[in-house]
């Protein structure tokens, strides 16, 4: 079955740039140190992305957590071993997370649409332009 | 964001390189969270970390020349030497990267405390000082406990902040948003310093949302260490930067004065039960240990005192570990206590944290006791297993090389 899109929801810039992907979507905040390195799969205990992988995806989520250390040096490893992130989209961005995504350069936005959460699931085929602050669903990934 | 001319020239690279980019990644921070201009601050503290992104980071901006305007204290490293003596040959890329990010943070400025409690000793900021802080539990003591304000620094933001002398006007250093939203009815009983690390990992649990929190129900006057757990792990279990305890922060003399006279917009309730249910899920059963480990935050005299009185003529069966500052440990000499946990077979190691991953490498798949959540919570990754209990049973349970209960 493949979801309805929804085009050119407004949102605003975090990091810039533009990434498309298969969306992944987290109802726990991500912490990208008990994130594997080496596969880009989930290992915190009792998070709702526990066992699931986020390499190469568009992660959806609702903040970041865990020490200012950690953040940034979970997402530097995945990025060495290219399993980070493609982009990510942020309900409640905290500074921690805002500067770990504009240094790492993951292009990242906030302030997206109610319309966009009600329709976005895991598996969705989403772009996220930063630099135009836009983000678009393109229906389930067939 | 309005930025003056000499941010405007730091910008564009009449400062150098290095300070232009930590003031793109500020400005760019500025924006996402609306500020209107930037603000001097007075004192940094940067959370290194001997890891992998902090030295690649910290090196990028050394080589394009940055140095710090504002120097920070700086999160603890390892003391290679004396874990080279008394636990294991530290393997080479170990070396290589601590050594590496030690002479970094030398070169760009920043003074060596290789401490995550500046709070406590030797950056202490006063009420209304704008700083930034980043460290888990640094962030939540200056803001809530001292009055001091800092937003959620990132250990990479707030070395931009040193480099530049400036960070941007948001979030937490404007009055209006250091005013609680939330107000969190506490019915368990909170006493003890190890209540603090329960009550601190449980309400992001039951409270996802970044706004401030407002605590009451809790009537004695935490100890500094109490405070220091409880930002802590409310920091890592969430992302909680600032909360008031209404009665006792400086900024909420009153439940009211804490909101700000605002209806609060949520109301969350812990209750004994609540603190049981943090109990079952993260603090283990009971059974053999292989090591001991405290000071995730670094233990103060204190505890370390604490420590010593229950070692006083005994003998540890098993590795035990205590990491502090080298002030304390300086202090811990003077006092004897050292001396005692040292004749029990104990150890106190300065400047060196519970995560900085190749030195403890010999606990790799071992089980260990700690009263600290967050130095479980941390080393999950690294497989080894941590049953959390109060201080002294744990010290109690190293004597006994078994946790009873």
């Amino acid at each position: 079955m493949r979801a309805e899109g929804l085009q050119n929801v407004t949102c605003r810039k975090i990091a810039e740039g533009k990434a498309e992907g298969e969306a992944i979507v987290s109802t726990d905040a991500i912490c990208f140190y008990l994130v594997e390195p080496e596969t880009g799969i989930v290992i915190e205990k009792h998070h709702a992305l526990e066992g699931q992988s986020i390499a190469g995806k568009i992660l959806v989520m609702p903040s970041g957590k865990g020490s200012s250390v950690v953040q940034a040096d979970g997402l530097y490893k995945l990025m060495k071993h290219d399993k980070a992130p493609k982009g990510m989209i942020v309900e409640y961005p905290d500074p921690v997370l805002v500067s770990s995504a504009i240094v790492m350069e993951i292009p990242t936005v906030m302030r997206v649409g109610k319309e966009f959460y009600e329709r976005v699931r895991t598996g969705s085929y989403i772009t996220v332009d930063a630099d135009n602050q836009l983000v678009s669903i393109r229906g389930t990934q067939p | 964001m309005e930025l003056t001319q000499e941010e405007k020239d730091m910008l564009a690279g009449r400062y150098g390189e290095g300070t232009a980019l930590a003031m793109k990644i500020q400005v760019g921070i500025g924006e996402a969270f609306d500020a209107g201009r930037m603000v001097a601050i007075t004192r940094a503290h940067v959370a290194l970390s001997a890891q992998d992104a902090d030295l690649w980071f910290v090196e990028k901006l050394l080589n394009k020349g940055a140095r710090c305007k504002v120097p920070p204290t700086v999160n603890p490293s390892i003391d290679l030497a004396y874990l080279n003596q008394h636990l294991f040959q530290i393997p080479k890329e170990g070396v290589d990267i601590v050594s590496a990010t030690n002479e970094a943070y030398r070169r760009i400025g920043a003074t060596l405390t290789f401490d995550c409690t500046p709070y406590l000793q030797q950056n202490i900021p006063a009420y209304g000082e704008i700083v930034a802080f980043s460290e888990s539990s640094a962030t939540p003591y200056v803001n809530s406990v001292l009055g001091a304000r800092s937003n959620r620094e990132s250990s990479q933001s707030a070395l931009c902040a040193a480099v530049t002398g400036r960070v941007a006007e948001y979030g937490l250093l404007l009055d209006e948003q250091r005013r609680a939203e939330i107000r969190v009815d506490v019915s368990a009983r909170i006493e003890t310093d190890f209540d603090y690390q329960l009550l601190g990992w449980c309400y992001p649990l039951k409270h996802k949302g970044l706004e401030v929190p407002v605590f009451t129900g809790i009537r004695k006057r935490p100890t500094p260490e109490g405070f220091m757990n409880f930002g802590a792990q409310l920091n890592t279990s969430g992302a909680v930067s600032m909360y008031h305890i209404a009665g006792i922060t400086p900024e909420a003399p009153s439940l009211d004065a804490a909101l700000g006279g605002r209806p609060f917009k949520q109301r969350v309730e812990i209750t004994e039960s609540d603190l049981d249910h943090v109990r079952q899920q993260i603090c283990g059963e009971p059974g053999k240990i292989d090591f001991a480990m405290f000071g995730c935050p670094h233990l103060s005299i204190r505890q370390v005192a604490e420590i010593a009185e229950v070692l006083e003529g005994k003998r540890l069966k098993i590795d035990f570990w205590v990491l502090t500052s080298s002030l304390t440990r300086e202090l811990a000499g003077r006092m004897g206590y050292l001396q005692t946990i040292q004749r029990a077979g104990g150890h106190i190691v300065a400047d060196t944290c519970i995560d900085v991953p190749p030195c403890w490498q010999p606990y790799y798949g071992r089980t260990g006791v700690t009263d600290s959540p967050k130095c479980a919570y941390y080393n999950e990754i690294r497989k080894i297993k941590f049953i959390i209990r109060p201080l002294k049973e744990c010290v109690e349970a190293a004597i006994r090389g078994e946790v009873l209960r």
